[in-house]
């Protein structure tokens, strides 16, 4: 019986993206299954009933949600191209720079984004120190995984593909060459990879949707101060 | 050579509570030091310079920090007993998302009912109600989330329940009443000494939370 690999995804959630990403890099076979976020499927509500959102892994019938755990269990199931390093404490740091990106580097750059004003200024600061800790991690590596890409570098890939989309968008620079000139020249690394490259949603498009939720982000903040 | 392991904790954190369950299970000795997070000591901020938190486990000189990844790394570096996470990747897969589950969800909610008032604290009481109800669900007749032995889950969840009577209190109403079944979980868990030795009194930490009320002028 043929492996079935099946990825619930959208379009352009960044998250669902790291799993394309991952699949493709180790050359997984997989079938992808575009949502409509505003009209979820049944099958998504029923194989990701506590959070219902993108990306679920299906494989071979049994879903799995939570970017982060699919990462893993692609990278435990399929162990060509490992993602995590072998040794136990490089991996430890790999899963901590990992939820670093997430918890702070992504809600730090998301709020300089979507906010306005002093929440604004406030964000930028907080995403400066936070992409310094990077800036610093990645010293004398070409990517945060080593010579080649690896589970941070999937994590944060967003970053090379995003960013470059808000700064354009609200006319402010978010990751400055000169202040972090080995970050800025991972973004354009792994942006440049072919299966990173050959696997990102369309430029204009994204514009199109970001600048969109902004629009609806300043209207709402505005109608509630008055 | 003997491994060095140190532990940077807070006697109140049900994350430190986390890793010190694990390090018994796993038979380990360990040097235990207890922070001031008012005045946190130049080791933690040397060790743990991106949060500046608790807890943080030095072995052999070397730290890692998060409870989850601190948790794992102690089942991957000794894993010859008791493993906390099963061998099956789907399972290990369900395992970190129901750990995922619980970080996302029970602290904030929990930190809720007793820091805040009114409309805000019965917000939170429901939403954890339900949270509970949904892990009360993936337990279902199992002995131990992690099936027939305690695990990853299990570790994860069961240093909340040291808090429970606190947020009971401060809340007014009952978990067991609506979730018998997971408070017999938390009991059973509290019969093996790894757990014991590990939690502090739920009075201990209730009278904790009123000091730290009527500091924070929170009535």
């Amino acid at each position: 019986m043929g492996e079935e690999v099946k990825l619930f995804r959208s379009w352009s959630s960044p998250f669902a993206l790291r799993i394309v990403w991952a699949l493709e890099i180790k050359g997984i076979e997989y079938e992808a299954v575009f949502e409509d976020l505003s009209n979820k499927s049944p099958l998504l509500l029923q194989y990701n009933p506590v959070h219902k959102k993108v990306p679920i892994l299906v494989h071979n019938g049994r879903p799995i949600a939570e970017s982060f755990v699919i990462l893993e269990y692609i990278d435990e199931t399929w162990k060509q191209v490992p993602l995590l390093p072998e040794d136990p404490y490089e991996r430890a740091m790999a899963r901590f720079w990992a939820k670093f990106c997430d918890d702070k580097v992504l809600t730090s750059i998301w709020s300089a984004f979507i906010k306005q004003g002093k929440e604004q200024e406030e964000a930028l600061v907080a995403a400066a120190e936070n992409l310094k800790f990077l800036e610093k991690e990645m010293k004398g590596k070409k990517f945060f995984g080593g010579e080649r890409i690896g589970y941070v570098d999937i994590v944060l890939g967003w970053l090379a593909n995003l960013v470059s989309i808000f700064e354009e968008i609200v006319g402010l620079k978010i990751v400055d060459e000169g202040k972090f000139p080995l970050l800025y020249s991972w973004m354009q690394d792994f942006a440049e990879a072919p299966i990173i490259r050959d696997n990102c949603p369309p430029r204009d498009k994204m514009i199109v949707k970001f600048q969109a939720l902004l629009d609806a982000a300043i209207a709402s903040s505005s109608s509630s101060s008055k | 050579m003997a491994d060095e392991i140190m532990l940077l904790d807070w006697w109140s954190s049900m994350f430190g509570m986390r890793v010190r369950i694990a390090l018994v299970e796993k038979g380990l000795k360990y040097e235990s030091r207890e922070e001031d997070l008012n005045n946190k000591s130049p080791l933690l901020l040397e060790m743990n310079p991106v949060h500046t938190k608790i807890p943080v486990l030095i072995h052999n000189g070397k730290p890692i920090c998060e409870s989850p990844i601190i948790v794992q790394y102690i089942d991957e570096v000794w894993k010859d007993k008791s493993p906390l996470l099963p061998a099956d990747p789907y399972q290990r897969a369900r395992a970190r998302f129901w750990a995922d589950y619980i970080d996302n969800k029970i602290f904030q909610l929990g930190g809720k009912i007793w820091t805040r008032k009114g409309e805000d604290r019965e917000a939170a009481k429901k939403e954890l109600m339900e949270c509970l109800k949904i892990l009360e669900g993936e337990l279902g007749e199992k002995p131990y989330f992690g099936g027939e032995n305690f695990g990853f889950v299990d570790v994860s969840l069961v240093t909340f329940s040291c808090w429970f009577y606190a947020y009971e209190s401060c809340g007014n109403f009952s978990i067991e009443a609506e979730c018998p079944k997971l408070i017999a979980w938390t009991k059973r868990c509290l019969q093996k000494s790894s757990v014991s030795s590990s939690l502090p009194d739920p009075l201990k930490i209730h009278d904790f939370v009123v000091q730290l009320r009527k500091k924070f002028g929170i009535e």
